[in-house]
């Protein structure tokens, strides 16, 4: 008989993967270790844990177990090798650009971000000399135009907020690697559940575990995951990331990626980036967020129904103008959505009212079940106008290049019935309509 | 650090520490398709507690040049004149899996300049599935999913890693994933064909530790059992539910028992 591969499979992990039952307690949920510090069995023990001679932690800032359980069972359901829990999705980002570059350094970007990314990029890093240019996600000749010398990073979202363009991930990843650089992919919106993005090449993944992973909308929280695929010490390369690649006089000259040939970058970033920036997430977040984890597989396949339903509710509706959902034929990125997301395009999608922006404000006022805040991925269903709020920073031109008008609403289906969530709209469609 | 061996350039890591003539050595050697990076905890210790740590790139492997060598005793003349271009009179040695048939073929063709043999997760022999063969022959992806199939604990296959955030199974299979096409079958070749393990042994007057994982299934308990028979000088440390992955599974326990064993120069 052929011999077949033994490990566990993506609904298995999203139980077991990182945890075991407590060997102290028995306790079979992982347990919240709500502590700061963690006591030394002997002073050497204790140095040679500073050192990163031996394994296990030292203080909550640094690592915690429980989330060091988090990260293990999201690298595994990413297919990584490893990842750092941090305070929120911002800090996963943050801590992924500060990781590979100093001031000098350029990014170039999707311009379909979340309006918290594009403010970092756009107004924040450049005070640090740090700068990006934003592109059109599906233009692979403006990406490539756009690559500088200086430039360390591509970034985009697999599905982009909030118009639901659909990063071509084989082939921005092949632009980023033929320049030597690394593809940073947000991935909050899909999940590994939809898309596992180092399948399709890109090199590091940050979600915002506030969304669905969590599931709940109980916490804030981010994940910076590493395929251990980037080659830091490739020719052509090499030159470009000292961080990685050169002596760090902050850990006895510790050259990270010859330590670990894979796991360089997550060395750098928790032995610098947690250290100094302090961005860590605590041992109670990531508990809930591994609740949340251990549902992953069947509330996503629910939120994706539920998502289909109402997409497919809005569309014939007379008082929408048209709904971008990739899911849909008539989405630009239709095929290739297909090609990257066969089990679907997940639960958050924008649509545009015909009508004035009084009748958009009529329209979410209106809505019983759904619940006007800033976020997506609850299980409960949500809606905003991203103009006034999400994106509101942003300047007519850049809205409008990132899709978004004054009509435009976006919903994230949750796990209601799906008919109670049409009955909702639809009363609301017709109380704004009227207005 | 980089150096030369019969004019090729090999790369070892070496703890962040500069190489110390004066300092006792202890050379790490890995196992098939991987690098020095499975022994980065176990080596950097040791580098920073009075001794040389020289953890090897083998030929062909992670960043050392030339290409892999095809058999066990071909590994062994190799780590004799890595000694020789380190100006090494004696060094200790510790390998894992064929790192291990390597060191061990080592130190019984020239017992002069081993002070010290640790063996981890070796067999005699260690014979390689024929499915295995066959898929790394292919260079097909399957053959480094079995390996990680066969080389973690039950419990290692869901992780619990004692390194805070990484994924034992992932980490594992990038590292394969980065060698070079026909490596692995090469690697996996010479172990399968290795059949001299016994008679090595038989040579070897070194002190030698024998660390066994309980729950190995690429390199079996019993599969160790004559050739600790055959070592004159052994300690054999046996590390309950651990598989053959055994740095990344135990590191700490593999430490304590190179600590043990190698002894302890003192800290940096």
């Amino acid at each position: 008989m052929t011999a077949r591969p033994k490990t566990h499979r993506f609904d298995t992990l999203s139980l077991h993967a990182g945890a075991r039952p407590d060997p102290a307690t028995g306790a079979r949920a992982t347990p919240i270790y709500q502590t700061s510090s963690f006591v030394f069995p002997d002073t050497d023990h204790a140095a040679a844990l500073f050192n990163m001679e031996r394994a296990g932690h030292v203080y909550s800032r640094l690592s915690n177990p429980t989330c060091a359980v988090l990260e293990e069972r999201i690298a595994a359901l990413e297919g990584g090798i490893g990842a750092i829990a941090t305070a929120s999705g911002q800090a996963a980002l943050h801590l992924a650009i500060v990781t590979l570059m100093s001031a000098g350094a350029h990014i170039v970007a999707s311009r379909s971000l979340y309006g918290g990314s594009h403010n970092l990029l756009d107004y924040t890093l450049p005070r640090f000399g740090i700068d990006t240019t934003f592109v059109d996600p599906r233009d692979l000749d403006a990406w490539r135009a756009a690559i500088t010398p200086r430039t360390r990073l591509l970034f985009g979202e697999t599905l982009g907020n909030p118009g639901l363009e659909v990063l071509d991930i084989p082939r921005v990843a092949a632009l980023a690697h033929a320049h030597g650089l690394p593809l940073l992919v947000d991935a909050t919106f899909t999940t590994p559940w939809l898309m596992r993005p180092f399948e399709h090449g890109a090199d590091l993944v940050v979600h915002s575990a506030t969304k669905f992973l969590s599931g709940h909308g109980t916490v804030i929280g981010g994940l910076l995951v590493d395929s251990g695929a980037f080659d830091w010490n490739a020719g052509g390369v090499r030159d470009k990331f000292p961080t990685l690649t050169s002596p760090y006089a902050g850990f006895h000259d510790m050259v990270f990626a010859e330590e670990s040939s894979t796991g360089g970058f997550l060395l750098r970033a928790r032995r610098e980036g947690v250290r100094d920036f302090g961005a860590c997430m605590a041992p109670m977040t990531a508990f809930h967020i591994l609740q949340g984890i251990e549902t992953l597989p069947v509330r996503m396949a629910r939120h994706v129904e539920n998502a289909r339903a109402v997409v497919a509710f809005l569309r014939e509706h007379p008082f929408v103008a048209d709904v971008a959902y990739p899911g849909l034929a008539t989405h630009p990125d239709h095929a290739l959505a297909a090609r990257l997301l066969p089990r679907g395009c997940g639960a958050v999608f924008s649509f545009n009212l015909r009508g004035t922006r009084a009748q958009g404000r009529r329209f979410i006022e209106a809505l019983r079940l759904f619940s006007h805040l800033a976020n997506v991925g609850d299980a409960k269903s949500l809606v905003i106008h991203p103009a006034s709020t999400t994106h509101f920073r942003m300047s007519d031109d850049d809205l409008r290049r990132a899709g978004i008008t004054e009509g435009t609403i976006r919903l994230s289906i949750g796990l209601e019935d799906a008919a109670d969530l049409t009955d909702d709209l639809s009363r609301a469609l017709n109380a704004a309509s009227k207005a | 650090m980089r150096f030369d061996v019969a004019g090729r350039s090999v790369y070892a890591y070496g703890g962040s520490r500069p190489f110390a003539s004066d300092r006792p050595t202890v050379v790490f050697v890995h196992g098939a398709a991987n690098d020095h990076g499975v022994f980065a905890l176990q080596s950097r210790y040791f580098a920073w507690h009075g001794m040389n740590a020289v953890a090897l790139d083998l030929p062909g492997h992670g960043r050392s040049a030339g290409d892999a060598l095809p058999s066990v005793e071909a590994l062994a003349d190799w780590l004799r004149e890595v000694l020789d271009a380190l100006g090494l009179a004696a060094a200790s040695l510790v390998g894992h899996s064929m790192g291990a048939l390597a060191a061990l073929e080592c130190a019984g063709r020239y017992p002069a300049r081993i002070s010290r043999l640790a063996l981890l997760g070796p067999s005699a022999p260690m014979p390689v599935s024929d499915d295995l063969l066959a898929a790394a022959a292919r260079n097909d992806h399957v053959a480094y999913e079995l390996i990680n199939g066969w080389s973690f604990s039950a419990a290692g296959q869901l992780g619990g890693n004692q390194v805070p955030g990484m994924w034992m199974l992932g980490n594992a299979m990038r590292l394969m994933e980065r060698t070079r096409d026909g490596v692995l079958s090469t690697d996996l070749i010479a172990c399968n064909r290795y059949a001299n393990a016994l008679a090595a042994a038989a040579q070897v007057y070194c002190p030698a530790l024998v660390v066994i994982g309980a729950r190995d299934i690429m390199a079996p308990p019993r599969n160790a059992q004559a050739l600790v028979a055959a070592l004159a000088n052994v300690t054999t440390v046996t590390l309950p539910e651990t598989g053959h992955s055994m740095m990344a599974e135990r590191p700490d326990a593999v430490l304590d028992a190179l600590r043990t064993f190698l002894g302890d120069a003192g800290s940096a």
